[in-house]
């Protein structure tokens, strides 16, 4: 049974990870994470939500004690944001390294300095290679559905390995929706109890995380790329259940009126949803234009990323963070490197929009199609451009 | 009657910040203006002071005084303010922030700091919760206070801030409350002139967060229950200074003492070691 309701992605996420039934939640306070995390410990205080909910002193504490827990095979959640996310930065490898199937809803927000509380994806672009599986809600249903879904996946024992599910800071979590909740039945229906690959147990007892010497560690990190990327295929598998049990579909790659465009425009996260709008009123003037949406974004989807831009001559890609002194796009740089080898590849053109809580209007993304045209009737490739920037 | 001030703590704000953030009632600034009074009154110039803030409505006070400051990251004013003042010892290093952001998750810099010595003064406003990001449970919030994410009272012990940093080794430790603006004044004098790290917690009120959801009044009422309930007692044992909900507030300077700085235990030691060999470093400090 699904009850049709209006909630912040933020207690969206925070209600469906009480009907995944976790043992233990260790988070520290930051904006715009909170909603999820206060919810939860009401839950708990409540009795609506029989697990552990361990208030700790920072964001370093909060990865280490789900480490803790999750090693010995307690089904753990936790959220952050931005400065938190690049505090638990060194844990979030260990996590990774040791199969912890910790699940993190992160409240994408900017890092420092200057000091921003608002929302882009740079705290996540920062921890692209920390080896955990990663993937971008655009509105409260997905941040809610990811959520449960990734409980599943990252407990399947061929994965057995931590999730972060991104959800625009502000945009989502402080922003009232209509949704479907699904009722704990139908939640534990999809997701049953968790029988993990590894864990403490004092009956047959194993180390984690003990020192890996040249001789191995080379080995290790194969392991984990080899994991990673395998993990490709549970991940269709169980995002196919999921639209079985829930009746709603979700792709590593969406598209959105892509078929026969003339140009393609790349987005993740909340603000696709309004180049979606965009989109549709540039059809009806006439302008085949379309989306590629990322939901996927580790491992890197490559296969349905090329599908979903198939022959189109020119793809602009909006990135939500800038990599300085590099490619300026994160997102641009992977795809570029993502076409490289391929004989047939669109001009890139490279599109930086939304820092530090920037707002993006329709006219923003009327300009990047104005330009992806322009290009390809030039044939020239513009400079990476920050979109919105005031000179 | 050109240039005359409305408020004699103006030339130190920076007025084209204002109105500030802070909430009506709240006791931080409060804060900021027994500072500018102590810093007259110390002598100090202004132009070898900084001001080291961490994250948290507290953490404020670094952008809004027209002072040398530097707006840290959570947690990170005191492992700051400790490199600064190693770098430029001649500078009088302040560090204000908030008991969320100095004793929790920067709370091994303050020990730390503490035990070393490091000679810089931190003035912790302590109102009992995170407030900036909405009241969620803090480092000293009482047992059985009420926090957004402990819905029905604490049930951790908090800490007892002044015995904390009287363990760990400051050589100044003093508490006060936002109504004892005098006594706050004078401890501010007094860490701010003397070789060390000096603490002094200040209790203050948040009457949006704290106050409110523990049904404790107003930004007014705060003042009239630190009138009524808190008692002076100098030299007070610090183990027994801890805070209860509701209960009384012992205030006071409980410690001061003298000892070595950071710089100081450094030339003494090498200087031991390696006689006349060792060039002592500039440490600031004159005894």
């Amino acid at each position: 049974m699904e009850q049709r309701l209006g909630l912040e992605a933020s207690i969206a996420i925070a209600e469906v990870v009480c009907r995944c039934d976790v043992d233990i939640v260790a988070a520290y306070p930051i904006t715009p994470q909170t909603h999820v995390v206060e919810h939860l410990s009401e839950l708990v205080a409540d009795g609506e939500l029989d697990a552990a909910f361990v208030p700790v002193e920072s964001e370093h504490s909060a990865m280490s004690v789900c480490c803790g827990t999750a090693a010995v095979g307690a089904r753990t959640f936790t959220s952050t944001a931005a400065q938190g996310l690049a505090l638990m930065h060194e844990i979030l490898f260990i996590a990774s390294a040791l199969r912890l199937p910790i699940v993190m809803a992160v409240a994408n927000r900017s890092l420092s300095g200057p000091i921003s509380i608002w929302n882009d994806h740079s705290d996540v672009m920062t921890e692209r290679d920390v080896g955990w599986v990663q993937i971008f809600a655009e509105n409260a249903q997905e941040a809610a559905d990811l959520t449960i879904w990734s409980f599943r996946l990252a407990e399947d024992r061929r994965v057995s390995l931590p999730v972060m599910v991104n959800f625009d800071g502000f945009i989502l979590t402080h922003t009232i929706e209509p949704m479907l909740m699904p009722d704990k039945e139908m939640v534990q229906a999809f997701l049953p109890p968790w029988e993990p690959l590894l864990k403490l147990d004092v009956d047959e007892p194993i180390s984690m995380g003990p020192v890996g010497i040249p001789d191995i560690y080379t080995e290790t990190k194969q392991v984990q790329q080899h994991l990673l990327t395998q993990a490709y295929g549970p991940i269709v598998e169980t995002l196919n259940e999921f639209a079985q049990h829930f009746k709603r579909t979700y792709k590593p790659i969406e598209t959105y009126r892509s078929d026969d465009a003339e140009v393609l425009l790349c987005t993740m996260g909340a603000l696709s949803e309004t180049a979606m709008e965009v989109v549709d009123r540039r059809r009806k003037q006439g302008q085949k234009v379309g989306l590629v949406r990322i939901r996927l974004w580790r491992p890197f989807p490559f296969e349905d990323l090329y599908r979903a831009v198939g022959n189109v001559p020119v793809l602009g890609v909006m990135d939500r963070a800038i990599s300085f002194g590099g490619p300026v796009g994160p997102v641009a740089s992977e795809i570029k490197a993502a076409f490289y080898h391929r004989e047939q590849r669109p001009k890139i053109v490279e599109f930086i929009a939304g820092l530090g809580g920037r707002d993006v209007p329709l006219s923003d993304f009327g300009r990047m199609f104005d330009s992806l045209y322009t290009t390809g009737e030039t044939g020239k490739i513009p400079a990476p451009t920050i979109i919105g920037l005031r000179e | 009657m050109k240039n005359q001030h409305i408020n004699p703590v103006e030339p130190y704000l920076r007025m084209d910040r204002m109105p500030h953030i802070w909430c009506p009632g709240c006791g931080i600034g409060i804060v900021v203006n027994c500072f500018v009074r102590a810093l007259n009154q110390s002598g100090i110039d202004p132009d070898l002071v900084s001001i080291i803030s961490g994250i948290g409505c507290t953490g404020r006070i670094a952008g809004y005084l027209k002072l040398d400051s530097f707006h840290t990251t959570h947690g990170r004013p005191i492992p700051f303010a400790t490199g600064l003042k190693v770098a430029r010892p001649e500078l009088k290093v302040l560090v204000f922030s908030g008991e969320g952001d100095l004793v929790s998750i920067g709370g091994n810099h303050l020990i730390h700091a503490a035990r070393r010595n490091s000679d810089i003064k931190v003035f912790c406003v302590n109102n009992f919760t995170y407030a900036m990001t909405g009241g969620q449970v803090g480092p000293t919030a009482p047992i059985h206070s009420i926090a957004t994410t402990t819905p029905y009272g604490s049930y951790d012990r908090p800490f007892n801030l002044p015995f904390l940093a009287d363990s760990t080794g400051a050589v100044y430790v003093a508490r006060w409350t936002t109504y004892h603006v005098r006594q706050l004044t004078r401890s501010m004098v007094e860490a701010i002139n003397k070789p060390g790290f000096c603490f002094v917690e200040i209790i203050a009120p948040c009457p949006t967060i704290y106050q409110r959801r523990n049904r404790l009044g107003d930004g007014l009422e705060a003042m009239r229950y630190y009138k009524r309930y808190s008692r002076v007692i100098n030299g007070a044992n610090t183990r027994m200074v801890g805070l209860e909900l509701k209960g009384p507030i012992i205030v006071g300077k409980f410690i001061d003492r003298d000892r070595s700085t950071l710089l100081e235990a450094m030339n003494e030691e090498f200087s031991s070691k390696l006689g006349a060999r060792y060039q002592p470093y500039p440490t600031g400090v004159v005894r």
